[in-house]
């Protein structure tokens, strides 16, 4: 067999995994490879590439869905669905730029549906329309038994039988190939305007996020970015022009979307309750869309180097995830900033946190970890070299419990361990 | 006689019944053990309730201790359990058996934590979910999923099946508005997942508990979602004379790029019988009536209606009207809430749950009336119009020789054709005993073999809610 599988229908999908099934043999299993680089490394036989699987399958904008196979690459589906003003509400985040270099005078990889749905790539209107896992209807998939199955449907309400979309999304490839996902979809607002405040300290802009979350305003993205990433943005960002009064400064961003008449009524609101908190100005729609879509490309993150020239450079930075609850976030920060130099940027009203740190042996895992666990939460290593992934846990150990129901998942669905073994955790 | 088959007791363990009451006494309190015949017949049925079947005791625990100590010393014995919520389960979800002892949490009814900064309540499971809203209210937040048994389910109900409601369409169902659980396992064990962060590490075990129907663990404690309430909302009501058109309509709406905050519809039979009940001013001279609700601050609210009327125009409506009062909207929203009661004045009724592609709402509504018609039954169809989700009410005599089995006939046939035309078996309501036979009419052999996998790996020995969701003759997947 040779090392790239990319297979054109589920039926090739379960050959080549019980191909390798039978050779006692394992596979890496990919989209786009955007997320290539995430997890504990590992080697594999052969890789799976879903990329050969595409195509919309179903599309119906007044029943607010669709079905694509996984490899439908993520920009082909925002595409369409903007066609007719819709988008997915959970706005799919881009790891590409932050998690992986591109190779020398190649595009940058591009995120497949599959793969969003598989890692649970969630953004910043996750604090208010849910994450990825809550729009997924049905799946389509192929376990490494090699049985192809379906679970989930079409409509919007289902609870027919145990809810299997969600037992297979954020699960990395590992206990399952996708195949074909099918998620609800949305109207995208008809304006979106965001309210920024200028130079606040964490802590009170983590107050300004938390709050601003507790009014009847349907707030859809609520994000702090510290100095660094603040100028990063702006720089990378089709907004600079419009944002660039505020080079230099931290800042605070509140999003509103809705019915213009809805959203000038909600921005006056918010300005008049937080102009006290800081110098305020305020996007219209297109600088608006511009801002958040650099924060759902990263631009806010120091660029992935490749992992050649990441060895000779010391400005190299990993980069860190971490969930905690939202009013918590700075004193996350705070707390690790004690042990390490790092640049904070929040998102999900302070609940959701990248965090760039020294890259140093463990990257910070130990006091990062420990820190998390004396306030709550869970930390993932995004980005750091193989040799830092394979020295430290990347995604969050569990706790012994729901480590052996997970290790009973992966027995469950892979019991010979084919499909990404090792990637998330040890032995599963 | 009905037409349901219930799992056969097993006699060794009804024999030992006085021992295992015994054990279990040493567990809780007193007054926590129901083995009296008068007691236990509280808890032989649930909202389903044709079925019964008398437990072999009731246990009702005030700790999560507690439930882990009687799950355990069923575990060991190998003594079957039902865990009970408030028993509102339409699908006889929370159905005992005799060699079973049933679990509610009902007296685990408390609000532990509310945090509004991160917009979460810590509560028990046995609180209502009513009684969640009503604990933050007064600071004007409420939790979204509203199943119309709200008064009185539990929330620990609600996280066995996957409770949707009326305004799921905007603010999602159950499992889009919880943030953590404690699950006591079978075995007695305990496990923590997730926290008031908005994810949790790791495979999404929250996902898989909710809506497992009471077969992966018992949850104890949840971590909720609480939203602010908007500014206001109002309800209007639109009325059609065809399916076509009012089916039609909310495609339009939802095509402009409005997502009201609830979409309901009723047809003419449903409308005649919740007008009588509630006195809502329904219009009782059209084929179909929509509540849409919209919300927000009074100006929004303006700007919205006056949105929906424009595109309601085209479709020909023969009421278009908007609530005026508080009272009006409260009245319109009761007599949808009502429906199964007022239906259950006239009749006995069997309440439906499949859901459809919007799409097809004039075929399916046709194709029901047929089924009904072949049956010699009346039907009143309620329906969340915006997420696909019917409820068809079947409506018969109880006292008749085989009425009931007649209208369970004309329900499988009816939830049949909801996944002829690519829909599901159930919306909202779960699968429980009363769709259990159907699930091979929606899912392969080798989709039910990957639920039964995920079944064998929260409990392995299948004693948690035993006899549903799948059909008897099914065992445990390799």
């Amino acid at each position: 067999m040779s090392q790239l599988q990319t297979p054109h229908d589920e039926d090739q999908v379960r050959q080549v995994i019980t191909k390798v099934r039978e050779a006692g043999a394992s596979l890496e299993t990919r989209g786009g490879g955007t997320k290539a680089e995430v997890g504990r490394p590992a080697q594999h036989a052969a890789t799976l590439s879903t990329l050969g699987l595409r195509g919309i399958t179903l599309y119906e904008p007044s029943e607010l869905v669709i079905s694509a196979r996984a490899g439908t690459p993520l920009s082909t589906i925002e595409t369409e669905l903007a066609k007719h003003n819709q988008q997915l509400a959970f706005e799919p985040v881009n790891f590409g730029r932050a998690a992986k270099a591109a190779r020398l005078g190649e595009p940058e990889d591009e995120a497949t549906i599959g793969g969003i749905v598989a890692t649970n790539a969630s953004g910043s209107r996750r604090v208010f329309a849910g994450a990825a896992r809550d729009h997924v209807l049905g799946l389509r998939a192929v376990n490494g038994r090699g049985e192809i199955f379906k679970t989930g449907g079409r409509v919007m309400k289902n609870v027919t039988g145990y809810d299997l979309c969600k037992a297979m999304s954020g699960t990395w490839g590992t206990l399952s190939v996708l195949t074909e996902v099918t998620l609800k979809v949305l109207p995208q607002a008809e304006e979106t305007a965001t309210l920024l405040i200028a130079n606040l300290p964490d802590e009170m802009a983590n107050e300004v996020l938390c709050s601003a979350m507790t009014l009847p305003y349907e707030v859809s993205g609520a994000v702090h970015l510290q100095r660094p990433g603040a100028s990063r943005l702006i720089a990378e960002s089709d907004a600079s022009d419009d944002l660039s009064g505020l080079d230099g400064s931290a800042i605070t961003a509140l999003r509103i979307e809705n019915v213009s008449s809805s959203v000038a009524y909600r921005m006056e609101q918010l300005v008049q309750r937080f102009s006290a908190f800081g110098e305020v100005t305020t996007l219209d729609t297109r600088a608006s869309l511009a801002f958040w879509r650099a924060m759902k490309e990263f631009r806010f993150a120091t660029r992935a180097s490749s992992a050649s020239a990441r060895s000779q450079s010391a400005e190299d930075r990993a980069l860190w995830r971490i969930s905690t609850a939202p009013s918590a976030g700075h004193r996350v920060v705070r707390m690790i900033s004690e042990f390490m130099n790092v640049e904070a940027t929040y998102d999900w009203s302070g609940g959701l946190i990248w965090l760039e740190v020294p890259e140093t042996s463990d990257a910070g895992a130990a006091d990062i970890r420990r820190v998390v666990a004396t306030i709550g939460g869970h930390a993932t290593l995004i980005r750091a070299t193989p040799a830092v992934r394979a020295a430290v846990e990347v995604f969050q150990p569990l706790e012994s419990g729901l480590m052996r129901l997970s290790r009973g998942l992966k027995s469950a669905y892979d019991p010979d361990a084919v499909l990404n073994p090792g990637r998330m955790y040890a032995d599963v | 006689m009905s037409a349901i088959e219930l799992i056969d007791a097993d006699p060794i363990v009804v024999a030992r019944r006085r021992e295992i009451i015994e054990g279990l006494s040493a567990l809780v309190d007193a007054d926590a053990l129901i083995a009296d015949e008068d007691g236990r017949r509280a808890f032989d049925t649930d909202a389903f309730t044709a079925y019964r079947r008398m437990p072999l005791a009731v246990v009702l625990p005030s700790t999560t201790k507690q439930v882990s100590d009687v799950l355990a010393f069923c575990h060991e014995r190998g003594i079957r359990l039902i865990p009970r919520g408030a028993g509102t389960s339409l699908c006889g979800g929370a159905l005992p058996a005799e060699d079973a002892v049933v679990v509610g949490v009902s007296k685990m009814n408390q609000v532990l934590d509310v945090n509004y900064a991160d917009r979460t309540a810590r509560v028990q499971t046995g609180i209502t979910n009513l009684g969640i809203s009503g604990a933050v209210a007064h600071d004007r937040f409420f939790y979204a999923p509203d199943p119309s048994s709200q008064l009185a389910c539990t929330l620990a109900g609600n996280l066995g099946m996957n409770s949707g409601g009326a305004h799921c369409l905007k603010y999602g169902v159950t499992s889009n508005n919880v943030l953590g659980m404690t699950i006591v396992l079978m075995s007695g064990e305990v496990i923590e997942i997730g926290g008031p962060e908005l994810d949790s590490p790791g495979y999404d075990f929250l996902g898989m508990m909710i809506g497992s129907e009471g077969q992966f663990g018992i949850a104890t404690e949840a971590t909720v979602r609480i939203l602010k309430m908007a500014e206001g909302a109002r309800p209007m009501m639109l009325g059609f004379n065809s399916a076509e058109k009012a089916g039609a309509c909310v495609a339009a709406i939802i095509g402009e790029g409005i997502v009201p905050v609830a979409i309901e519809y009723m047809d003419r039979p449903a409308i005649k019988v919740c007008e009588e009940y509630a006195k809502a001013g329904y219009p009782l001279d059209v084929e179909a009536m929509l509540i849409v609700e919209v919300e927000g601050a009074e100006r929004e609210i303006e700007h919205l209606i006056a949105r929906i009327t424009e595109i309601v125009s085209a479709f020909e409506p023969q009421v278009v009207r908007a609530s005026t009062s508080e009272a009006e909207s409260a009245a319109i929203w009761k007599g949808r809430k009502a429906a199964f009661s007022a239906v259950g004045r006239i009749a006995d009724y069997l309440c439906m749950d499949g859901t459809i592609p919007i799409s097809t709402l004039p075929q399916v509504l046709q194709g029901i009336s047929e089924i009904c018609d072949r049956h010699g039954l009346q039907v009143a169809n309620i329906f969340h119009a915006g997420d696909g989700n019917l409820h068809p009410l079947i409506l018969y005599n109880a006292n008749e020789d085989g009425g009931l089995e007649k209208a369970e006939a004309c329900g499988a046939e009816i939830l049949k054709l909801c996944v002829e035309v690519g829909g599901c078996l159930t919306g909202e309501h779960g699968v429980g005993i009363e769709k259990r036979d159907l699930m091979t009419v929606q899912f392969t052999p080798v989709d039910i073999d990957q639920q039964l996998r995920l079944r064998d790996v929260f409990d392995p020995t299948w004693l948690l809610n035993p006899g549903k969701v799948f059909p008897l003759e099914t065992k445990a997947a390799a």
